[in-house]
């Protein structure tokens, strides 16, 4: 179909909408922005055909014909997101279940390394001999979501 | 010959809803998963002799001719990656089985883990044989949704944690290339890769290299090109061994693969050369620094994983059929390696109850197999001749110094800069991990006869490619020139009539 402004300018709200909602930290807003980002894209794939009468032989002549194609995709597309909403609520709830809240955290060895910057040591692992070696330092604790709870 | 072509796609999958069904039914679990693993293997291998003696096999599913319908092809790059993943699948399969009676099931939902299984290996042969870009889609989306399932398996709070950064940043790409699935529709009319080599050329130059860098930026995620490569270390090594083992061998590599096929096919003559020669140049060095630092051999592992992506990238970036060819070869070697790397971090999980650098120590008095199997594919990663790394790396360096620019001989030397870390990096885990005294008691125990020999047959497999290096080598270089022809692929799809 042409393009219209419309379409362009709510395919745009619906990906700039997407995108800062992915970066939140908590997972339930991750996956509203994945929901927000698919619907964008549908949207566009379905600018990508062009548009008609049904795409079903006697209905109309042949050549005013929509693109059955993008159609098929989107319906493919939808499914497919279906299925990740579905499996990112999951997550979010077990993440929920396990730790009392569902942010994305930083990994654990990455805050040790910081740590360990911080205090502006090295890593002990290279010393082959052991005996004044301190035993590699507890990460520490994330900071406390009583809140959440 | 052709009824073949669909079957490591099928098999898999009908093997994943059988394994479903019998859930709760372990014993049987295994006979399918490894009768079906076993004939996808045999069936890539005559998918191989046969694409090679009598040209690539086309299947259209369901009967509608391209360019309308979906079309499978299997020509000889799609058939040697096919050989090599089933291969790698299969023995990581009898190692989880191993493992799983080792661990006496408490690591794996097995109910699940066998289906899931399945269905990410027939993701990954899907999107090996795909010959349109949608379908290339479905493929990446299979193999990602059942690595989410294996990535999270258990549910603990690491996993929990490692998973959601993996799928959010799989999410993203995926989304990506969705996008430029749409935009390219948009511009063309078409999605099957025969039909798109012509159009695409059509097309303004502009519009062609948004397009390709899309598809690009897509593929980089999933390949784990430094800088979209920073989600894998954080996420793999918290997986189960064999988990870990086959993300690393095939998953990273399915981007590889793309990026060879999207590169040679819809956009050759190079404009993304110099982009690519940089990204790979920047992905070895990086990596290989990363890895030195770091004091666990899984993290370790997965920072010479992102590494050696950059070897890839490098021959792709070159546009020459033997810089091409010579990739062909090195991700064959890679793959097989890198698997053969994390099975054997598992073993030494499995042996010294730990795989943190700083509370092993004397395994290989404890374990002079575990030694071995873990010294032989290190030097083989680090690649010391006469190992398979250094033939592919060896290969690299000769198609760089023919290219002769400044950033060929760049990448020349950071690739044997890399080559040279490596080592250091893998020299440090076999000091401190085999050779110094523990720095606490060593638990006593065996290791696993199940777990032991598919990491053993890998172990051989990967010393072999030394053997078979020609032969392989010239596979290489016949898939390398056709992929820089093109119009082989197109007559195979469209019979020599022009679309």
């Amino acid at each position: 179909m042409t393009p219209n402004l419309v379409y362009i300018v709510v395919i745009g709200v619906l990906f700039a909408a997407g995108v800062s909602m992915v970066l939140e930290r908590s997972l339930t807003r991750v996956l509203m922005g994945m929901i927000l980002l698919g619907n964008g894209v549908n949207l566009l794939i379905l600018l990508g055909g062009k548009a008609g009468t049904p795409p079903i032989v006697g209905l109309g002549p042949d050549e005013e014909m929509a693109d059955p194609l993008p159609q098929i995709m989107i319906l493919t597309a939808i499914v497919i997101t279906l299925g990740m909403t579905a499996f990112l609520l999951a997550l979010a709830y077990r993440s929920w279940a396990v730790s009392g809240h569902d942010e994305v955290q930083d990994d654990v060895e990455d805050r040790r390394i910081m740590q360990l910057a911080e205090r502006d040591e090295g890593s002990g692992t290279d010393d082959t001999d052991h005996t004044d070696v301190p035993a590699p330092a507890e990460v520490a604790p994330l900071p406390d979501r009583e809140a959440a709870r | 010959m052709t009824f073949l072509v669909p079957l490591p796609v099928v098999m898999p999958l009908l093997g994943a809803a059988l394994t479903l069904m019998m859930a709760g039914k372990p014993r049987a679990q295994r006979t399918v998963s490894l009768t079906v693993l076993t004939a996808t293997l045999l069936v890539s291998c005559a998918l191989l002799y046969f694409s090679t003696t009598d040209g690539s096999l086309v299947v259209a599913v369901g009967g509608w001719e391209a360019p309308l319908g979906i079309v499978l092809i299997a020509d000889q790059l799609a058939a040697l990656m096919l050989v090599v993943s089933s291969a790698v699948t299969l023995c990581v399969l009898v190692y989880s089985i191993g493992q799983g009676m080792a661990d006496g099931h408490e690591e794996t939902p097995l109910s699940v883990y066998h289906p899931t299984y399945l269905v990410l290996t027939a993701g990954v042969t899907n999107a090996f044989l795909a010959g349109d870009l949608f379908n290339l889609y479905v493929g990446f989306e299979i193999l990602l949704v059942a690595s989410y399932v294996l990535l999270t398996i258990g549910g603990t709070e690491n996993r929990i944690r490692a998973g959601s950064t993996y799928v959010v940043v799989s999410l993203l790409s995926s989304v990506i290339f969705l996008t430029a699935i749409g935009l390219i529709y948009a511009a063309t009319g078409t999605l099957n890769l025969a039909q798109l080599v012509e159009r695409l050329d059509a097309l303004p130059d502009g519009l062609r290299l948004i397009l390709q860098g899309m598809l690009l930026l897509a593929f980089g995620i999933k390949a784990a090109v430094f800088p979209l490569s920073s989600w894998l270390p954080d996420s793999y090594p918290t997986a189960p061994a064999p988990v870990t083992a086959v993300f690393a061998g095939l998953l990273t590599k399915v981007g590889v693969y793309a990026i060879i096929r999207t590169e040679t096919l819809l956009f050759p003559g190079g404009r993304a050369a110099v982009v690519l020669l940089i990204t790979g140049l920047l992905t070895m060095v990086i990596g290989i620094l990363g890895a030195v630092a770091q004091s666990d051999i899984k993290r370790l592992l997965s920072f010479t994983l992102i590494s050696h992506i950059g070897y890839l990238l490098f021959g792709v970036g070159l546009t020459t059929q033997l810089g091409l060819s010579s990739a062909i070869f090195y991700v064959v070697h890679h793959i097989t390696i890198q698997t053969t790397l994390f099975l054997a971090a598992g073993l030494i999980e499995h042996r010294g109850g730990s795989t943190a650098l700083d509370k092993l120590g004397g395994l290989a008095k404890l374990s002079p197999v575990l030694a071995v199997l873990f010294l032989v594919p290190a030097l083989n990663l680090a690649g010391i001749p006469p190992f398979s790394g250094f033939i592919g790396k060896l290969g690299l360096v000769q198609a760089g110094v023919a290219d002769g620019g400044v950033l060929a001989w760049m990448l020349v030397a950071g690739g044997i800069l890399t080559s040279l870390l490596t080592l250091y990096a893998v020299a440090r885990v076999w000091n401190l991990a085999f050779w110094r005294t523990p720095p606490t008691s060593m638990p006593s125990g065996r290791l696993p006869a199940l777990m032991v020999a598919p990491t053993l047959a890998l172990v051989v497999f990967g010393a072999a490619l030394t053997f078979v290096a020609g032969p392989l080598f010239e596979v290489g270089d016949q898939a390398a020139a056709s992929l820089q022809e093109r119009t082989a692929y197109v007559q195979s799809v469209f019979g020599g009539e022009n679309p």
